[in-house]
């Protein structure tokens, strides 16, 4: 006999609430970063700090050139990660049968995803700015980033394909229709969902990116005019001012955009999404 | 083309592996050209392994390998210079459990004919209409073919897919266990179907139910661990079975 033992209601009565102090507690922190960053952030915001190039090492104008660089580096990441990482899941899960080679090359990417990326931004200084010539640049950070979101876009992509129904296929299949024809028609259509949280994902890692950023595309302040630019991202912007003490306030109205936008996405993404779900279902 | 009656299908001393495992053994079997044969057999015994021998959608299983010769046609399905595509065109399968793929019910029916290369929407619309009505299902839904074919109910989205099947024009329809999910009366349509489908196909029927393929079979064909244990007329196998293996299945003494 265990005398310490609770009544079987009593248990569940303290594991309810006990889930729910925990749950009260992630979502209390959540809140308080959000409301503390939004409201230094909020007051220093207005038409003027969007539309405008930082003036004086960012102690005045606003960010306009570091929101283009953030958007440009994210973009391109995402034009490059995108094909290579949905490419390889769909090998991996329609191509293989799940043999060593296939376990090795999962392993390489979840080892992959679990590297700071600071190692990301030393690798990508190396091989993009010293070794290629490429410079502090778009370019360069973007294939950095692209890299480093690699991992994540695999592996959901993966999970998204996995979850299509094996019955789907075999349907495919038995109406004549080639791998190809049923990756295109009907395992993508029904993954697309799931690739797309993948992508928002890396897309929200990608725009709070410092460390693999700094060391690759710099931290000018101009406006990029092409791909070779160097250009600062808001996170970097952010993490100069507050470090440097240049302007705190401009520093949380950076940071405050930088929620802002994160939220907005995923916002405009699960609308689309559900558009589209609701279209196929 | 030839006549009713004639071999489309000779299976010779065909035997199946997953790996190491054999799944069918030594089968020797005729299917006869507009036929309905009802395969027979308890769970495991290789009816289904033996329906998607037919149509080579093993080949999708890891492992699969086979020994002796499946013909169609007078055509080894199993020569290295197959394509296994156009193969799958001319054996319509339908599943046990009914598959609409998620998109409307036009796009359903014409999926396969869209696979082979792009046709022109009168075609299609006439495809989809003659396929429907094959299968009873047109005056059911012919207001709504742009409706997702997962809304249909469990009968009607089976239909649909025997319909999917019509379109692609095969020559062969095969079914696994096309009824098992469904009531009583769905079951009774389908089986209507069949019957009227004979006329222009040779359908092999896989079935769980005895009484199933007793009531549509031309010809039953009773599977057991992978053998084909015996084949002959329905009538005959259900009142005068030759092995006595049959006779105890068909009697419920196991399966």
């Amino acid at each position: 006999m265990i005398p310490l033992r609770l009544a079987p209601r009593l248990e569940q009565k303290v594991a309810q609430t006990a889930l729910w102090v925990f749950t009260l507690a992630t979502v209390a922190v959540l809140l308080f970063i959000i409301v503390f960053i939004l409201s230094r952030g909020l007051p220093v915001l207005s038409l003027d700090f969007l539309t405008r190039n930082p003036v004086d090492m960012g102690k005045g104008g606003g960010i306009f050139s570091t929101i283009i660089g953030t958007l440009a580096l994210t973009l391109l990441a995402l034009l490059v990660a995108t094909p290579l990482g949905v490419g390889t899941a769909i090998y991996l899960t329609e191509y293989t049968w799940g043999g060593p080679v296939t376990r090795v090359i999962r392993f390489g990417a979840e080892c992959l995803a679990g590297i700071p990326s600071i190692i990301f931004g030393l690798f990508g200084f190396i091989l993009f700015v010293t070794k290629l010539k490429f410079g502090w640049s778009i370019l360069s950070g973007g294939l950095t980033l692209a890299f480093m979101l690699l991992p994540t876009i695999i592996r959901t992509s993966e999970e998204a394909i996995k979850s299509v129904p094996a019955s789907y296929r075999q349907v495919s299949f038995s109406l004549g229709s080639t791998k190809w024809q049923t990756v295109t028609r009907v395992v993508l259509p029904s993954a697309v969902p799931g690739i797309v949280t993948g992508i928002i994902l890396s897309v929200g890692r990608s725009i709070g990116e410092t460390a693999a950023t700094i060391f690759t595309a710099g931290s000018a302040l101009r406006l990029p005019t092409s791909v070779f630019s160097s250009s600062r991202t808001m996170a970097v912007h952010f993490y100069i001012l507050a470090r440097e003490g240049i302007s705190m306030p401009n520093a949380y109205g950076t940071a405050a955009i930088l929620v802002l936008s994160i939220l907005g996405i995923n916002l405009l993404t699960y609308a689309l999404m559900n558009r589209f779900i609701r279209k196929y279902k | 083309m030839n006549g009713a009656g004639t071999k489309a299908i000779e299976i010779t001393d065909f035997s199946h592996y997953f790996g190491s495992a054999q799944t069918l053994k030594r089968i020797t079997l005729d299917v006869l050209r507009n036929e309905i044969l009802g395969v027979i057999g308890p769970a495991g015994s290789g009816k289904s392994t033996f329906l998607c021998a037919l149509n080579r959608l093993n080949d999708l299983v890891r492992g699969s390998r086979v020994e002796g010769s499946v013909r169609i046609d007078g055509q080894d399905i199993y020569a290295p210079d197959v394509n296994v595509v156009e193969l799958r065109r001319k054996l319509g399968m339908v599943f046990a459990t009914p598959v609409p793929l998620p998109r409307s019910l036009f796009e359903n029916i014409i999926f396969g004919r869209r696979l082979a290369g792009r046709t022109g929407r009168e075609e299609m619309s006439a495809l989809v209409r003659d396929s429907l009505e094959k299968v009873g299902l047109w005056e059911e839904v012919k207001d709504r073919l742009d409706e997702s074919g997962l809304k249909l109910s469990g009968g009607q989205q089976q239909r649909l897919c025997i319909a999917r099947i019509l379109a692609l024009k095969p020559e062969f329809i095969l079914l696994d266990e096309p009824t098992s999910g469904l009531d009583p009366v769905s079951t009774m349509k389908i089986e209507d179907s069949l019957r009227l489908l004979k006329k222009d196909y040779t359908i092999i029927l896989v079935t769980n139910n005895v009484k199933q393929s007793a009531r549509v079979a031309d010809r039953t064909a009773f599977f057991l661990g992978g053998e084909l244990i015996e084949v002959g007329p329905t009538g005959r196998i259900f009142t005068a079975p030759a092995d006595r293996r049959t006779d105890d299945y068909l009697r419920g003494r196991f399966g």
